[in-house]
């Protein structure tokens, strides 16, 4: 097909001041202004968003699903970065 | 179902996107996480057959929402009251945004939005028979969000959890908006059951014309339907289409005894055995003659959709060539 199919662009919606914007799907659009506007229409009929944010799709770069291990595995044995792995006295394990 | 046509022989999606290709080691990681109840996302492993599969049941969910906004849509002029015009507008753009989430989850399985609406609208690929039945009264649009969304409900909530992430998240989106859907139709009914005799005969006409397709949806019975075992192994499927029919029945029965109409089915009575209502044989020649493109709406609903997209087509492609002068212009000046 030729290339007369708009660009698709990635939308996070913040839903609420003080929450982070979450990726929430993507939209068809020529340009981000449009891109923007599409988004509000699709993605926020219900008052679901604050604030937008688009991205052109193909400006994401995405870790590689074959690298997992290498990347996250690490982690695993790494246990004592999370404080319930140290033991403290009863009168001070509150801590 | 919006993907009933799933259990018919259709054409092949042509292979790009995702890495399909056999691998024993990534056969049995995906096999691993399906067990699991896991969720498959965009850019993992998957059979070839899983993303077809997936390719067709989200792009014909996608083309039965956006064509289900023809026989609504058809009313929105003549709404009785504006309260009801803003609510029919609502409604009709919530089925737009559906599509729109639905063609955006198929595209992650690599084929593109308008690849898939070439296919809808050159007759390729089907969307749900139901919207090939015409709107005749201003009941019917009570008629359709009561029992046409009522049956789509009943449907798509197994599929909130379904194995593939971007299908999934797309239908927990879609049922939270569908909800709205129903009440508003049962709604306008209930106002036209308080009416004159005439409102109340166009209200009992239009359950009359509606009740046989709606239940119709779910599909061909379970031992006549080819996709169904493989798709609840892939976890795309969780519940049949028999026992949907029957939870739609069981409740849509209680619901007209409040309304003050009648389902026409004389077969129709309460099983005190089974604990759930009998109803009589469904005719599945005029099932098939619709799904095959003899319904009163199918050249109308296709003709409908062709002239619209190619009535827009100046203005999608006068806005790319605008963007692209600003990115030229954006990069010379740069
Ligand atoms: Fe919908
Ligand atoms: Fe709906």
């Amino acid at each position: 097909m030729e290339r007369k199919e708009w660009p698709l662009w990635e939308v996070f919606v913040r839903s609420r001041n003080g929450l982070d914007h979450k990726h929430c799907g993507s939209v068809h659009a020529p340009d981000a202004k449009l891109a923007l506007q599409v988004a509000r229409d699709v993605y926020t009929r219900r008052q679901e968003g604050v604030s937008l944010w688009v991205v052109q799709a193909d400006h994401i770069v995405a870790s590689d699903p074959d690298a997992k291990p290498e990347l996250f595995d690490p982690a695993e044995d790494k246990i004592y970065r999370h404080p319930t792995f140290y033991q403290l006295p009863d009168e001070v394990n509150h801590m | 179902m919006y993907t009933q046509a799933l259990d018919i022989p259709q054409q092949n999606t042509e292979a790009k996107g995702p890495r399909t290709i056999e691998n024993p080691a990534y056969q049995a990681e995906f096999d691993a996480k399906i067990d699991a109840g896991g969720y498959i996302e965009a850019k993992d492993w998957m059979p070839e057959s899983y993303r077809k599969t997936l390719v067709r049941q989200i792009s014909q969910h996608a083309h039965s929402e956006i064509v289900g906004m023809l026989p609504e849509g058809n009313w929105i002029t003549r709404a009785p009251t504006l309260k009801r015009k803003a609510i029919l507008l609502a409604k009709v753009q919530d089925e737009g945004g559906h599509g729109l989430y639905l063609y955006a989850a198929a595209e992650t399985l690599g084929v593109s939005r308008d690849e898939l609406l070439d296919a809808l609208h050159s007759g390729r690929a089907k969307y749900s028979s139901i919207f090939n039945y015409p709107t005749l009264t201003w009941a019917d649009i009570g008629v359709v969000g009561w029992l046409v969304d009522g049956a789509a409900i009943m449907n798509q909530i197994p599929l909130c959890k379904c194995s593939y992430g971007p299908y999934a998240r797309a239908m927990v989106r879609i049922c939270k908006e569908e909800s709205f859907h129903q009440r508003q139709g049962y709604d306008l009914l209930l106002t036209m059951m308080k009416g004159t005799e005439e409102q109340r005969d166009m209200v009992q006409d239009a359950v009359n014309r509606w009740w046989w397709p709606s239940i119709m949806m779910f599909g061909p019975h379970d031992k006549d339907s080819t996709h169904s075992a493989q798709s609840s192994r892939w976890g795309i499927k969780r519940i049949s289409n028999d026992d949907l029919r029957q939870k739609f029945v069981d409740a849509t029965v209680e619901q007209a005894k409040v309304l003050g109409v009648t389902m026409p089915d004389p077969e129709l009575k309460w099983n005190e055995a089974r604990g759930h209502y009998d109803f009589g044989a469904i005719d599945w020649d005029e099932f098939w003659n619709v799904v095959d493109g003899h319904g009163q709406g199918n050249v109308d609903r296709l003709a409908a959709r062709v002239k619209a997209w190619d009535d827009g087509a100046w203005v999608r492609e006068a806005a790319l060539e605008y963007a692209r002068k600003h990115d030229a212009r954006d990069s010379r000046a740069a």
